[in-house]
């Protein structure tokens, strides 16, 4: 509801970082809708006497060691990027904060008990926790965003709780409860939307983060399998060549950093809008 | 002294979260499908060895026994064997450290070389040319994936330039210190964006504080007011920033270890988890955890012995 008000409020006066990184996305949505019109070649189709050639008219990015288009995997990868943005944030959102309004809005021991297992994974470091996990799990997509819901769901957890501590002594609680509303009433029709400002907001400058891991993942060869075009994989494919052919892993680092920075950008300019800083 | 207390205090408050940390671990290894003995052994196990390791594991007993065994393990120093290297676990790590400290403290080290003086410039010209340009740039940095701005490192430096090996550790101390130039830049230039941001903001905190104003009336220079007054304490919360980011950073360690093939922890690791050897993964994640408390221990420690005012 808050959120809904702040934004008509504004309305007028959206901040320059916002809009520069929305329109990044939304370039990089609408590009990934239109892959298949947009990329010239199949980005899986090997060609081999095309083989290593430098970026030229034909093949703008140049091709790889099986003549596969850079140009063509780069923008395909844009929809598995984007996945595992989406994911990568959506699970260990909604798991977090579940927690985090549960654990703030029942207090006790449920709260110290979820609070220490946040205290407990936030010590293992992000990338070897998920890498750990994946360990078990066998590489692969899905054993990534298993490996992140476990692990990304502290810092919402923790971001909820905080709003709940406080929202849950606020005037407006304490005249729903004197309604007589139930406690799942209050919790998800008053406290949750007004807990959820913060943790949106986070999980804009979160995303630049899974997707990052996602690509970092992939690039060890423990995420997205080949061939799929995903750019940590195309970034791990040319590192082989890089004394030869520098395009097969430029382009697709390019994309990477020009994505992150759309995202970094309405993290910030979002945060700007909400009056929200991390 | 008795805002020190908490060096002892501390200590016992983070038994839980050791403890935590070593069920996190031993529930990891305990929870891959089929006979852990065997896992943990791998393809090429004896009988001889498979009763060995359910002896020493206690495998055949009830899952809290396994705990208890697990942990009268640790304390033993006994962290199990690798199946590829065939040496002890703890002693694995041992060898890989050095390359891996070598990265996290060049990398830090250069990461406030940087980011010092960028967020210094860009707070003195707040809002002029200079200082969007910093933010833009710090804000794109946050952005940058360590193991392709490696490559591309890779690329200028080793393979046009020829200014430094292309991967690998080298023999002696020297020619070790150029193969480390490398990657701690592609971590330190990944580190800066995040601490040149949040070093401007507190900068400008300072700036504005009521010490700054009282030396500015008593007419002090700027930059004897800069370096003596606000410089100072705008760097204490980098130190709790840099405690805070330490899972981060050893992340990235580990990926750019893979990247310029330093024979690290990170690498170690990531090998780990390519041939199965299960009891290396784990002590390696459980060495990593445990050096990020101890790294956030010793944070608190710096801070209070910088600011008078903190207490713990």
């Amino acid at each position: 509801m808050s959120l809904a008000w702040t934004m008509t409020k504004r309305r007028l006066e959206l901040p320059m970082p916002l809009v520069l990184g929305m329109a990044i996305i939304l370039a990089a949505l609408l590009l990934a809708i239109a892959a298949p019109w947009v990329a010239p070649f199949d980005p899986i189709a090997q060609d081999t006497p095309n083989a290593l050639q430098p970026p030229s008219l034909a093949h703008l990015f140049g091709t790889d060691n099986f003549g596969r288009d850079i140009f063509s995997r780069v923008i395909w990868a844009i929809r598995v990027d984007l996945q595992i943005g989406f994911f990568g944030v959506l699970f260990p959102f909604i798991i977090g904060t579940a927690i985090g309004l549960t654990s703030g809005y029942l207090g006790g021991l449920t709260d110290a008990i979820f609070m220490r297992i946040v205290d407990i994974v936030l010590a293992f470091p992000f990338l070897v926790l998920m890498l750990a996990i994946i360990a078990h799990l066998g590489p692969g997509l899905l054993s990534f965003y298993i490996a992140i819901a476990l692990v990304g769901w502290v810092s919402y957890a923790r971001l909820v709780r905080a709003q709940v501590l406080v929202l849950k002594h606020s005037d407006f609680v304490t005249a729903a409860k004197s309604l007589g509303f139930s406690h799942a009433r209050i919790m998800l029709r008053h406290i949750l939307p007004n807990a959820l400002v913060a943790s949106i907001v986070f999980s804009m400058s979160d995303i630049v983060l899974v997707i990052l891991s996602g690509a970092a993942v992939s690039y060890l060869g423990l995420g997205v399998q080949p061939p799929t075009a995903e750019w940590g994989i195309m970034i791990a494919e040319g590192q082989a060549f890089i004394t030869t052919a520098w395009w097969i892993t430029t382009f697709p680092g390019l994309a990477l950093v020009i994505l992150a920075f759309g995202f970094s950008m309405a993290a910030d300019g979002l945060g700007e809008l909400l009056g929200v800083r991390e | 002294m008795d805002r020190f207390r908490f060096v002892f205090t501390r200590p016992l408050q983070l038994v839980p979260v050791l403890v935590g940390i070593s069920i996190i671990t031993f529930l990891l290894v305990r929870s891959i499908p089929g006979d852990p003995a065997r896992v943990l052994l791998g393809t090429k196990s004896t009988p001889e060895a498979i009763a060995r390791i359910r002896a020493q594991f206690g495998l055949d007993e009830p899952l809290w026994l396994q705990y208890f065994y697990f942990i009268k393990n640790l304390f033993k120093g006994e962290m199990g064997k690798s199946i590829l290297y065939r040496v002890d676990v703890l002693q694995l790590i041992t060898e890989r450290l050095a390359p891996t400290l070598f990265l996290v403290l060049g990398s830090v080290v250069l990461a406030v070389l940087i980011a010092v003086p960028l967020a210094s410039f860009a707070a003195g010209r707040r809002g002029k040319i200079f200082d969007h340009v910093i933010r833009l740039v710090s804000t794109a940095g946050l952005g940058f994936p360590a193991f392709w701005l490696g490559i591309m490192l890779i690329i200028v430096f080793s393979v046009k330039l020829g200014w430094f090996p292309v991967s690998g550790y080298g023999e002696d101390a020297l020619d070790r210190l150029h193969h480390m130039v490398l990657p701690c830049v592609t971590v330190a230039l990944a580190l800066s964006a995040v601490l040149t941001r949040n070093l401007r903001a507190s900068i400008l905190a300072e700036m504005s504080s009521d010490h700054a104003l009282a030396a500015r009336a008593r007419s002090l220079p700027e930059h004897v007011i800069f370096f003596r007054h606000v410089l100072p304490n705008s760097l204490v919360p980098t130190i709790n920033l840099l405690a805070v980011n330490i899972g981060w950073l050893i992340g990235g360690t580990v990926v750019v270890e893979s990247v310029f093939s330093l024979p690290g922890l990170g690498q170690l690791l990531v090998r780990g988890i390519f041939t199965r050897d299960f009891m290396v993964v784990q002590g390696v994640a459980m060495a990593f955890a445990v050096a990020s408390v101890a790294v956030n221990f010793i944070a608190d420690l710096l801070t209070v012995a910088a600011d008078p005012r903190v207490r713990l």
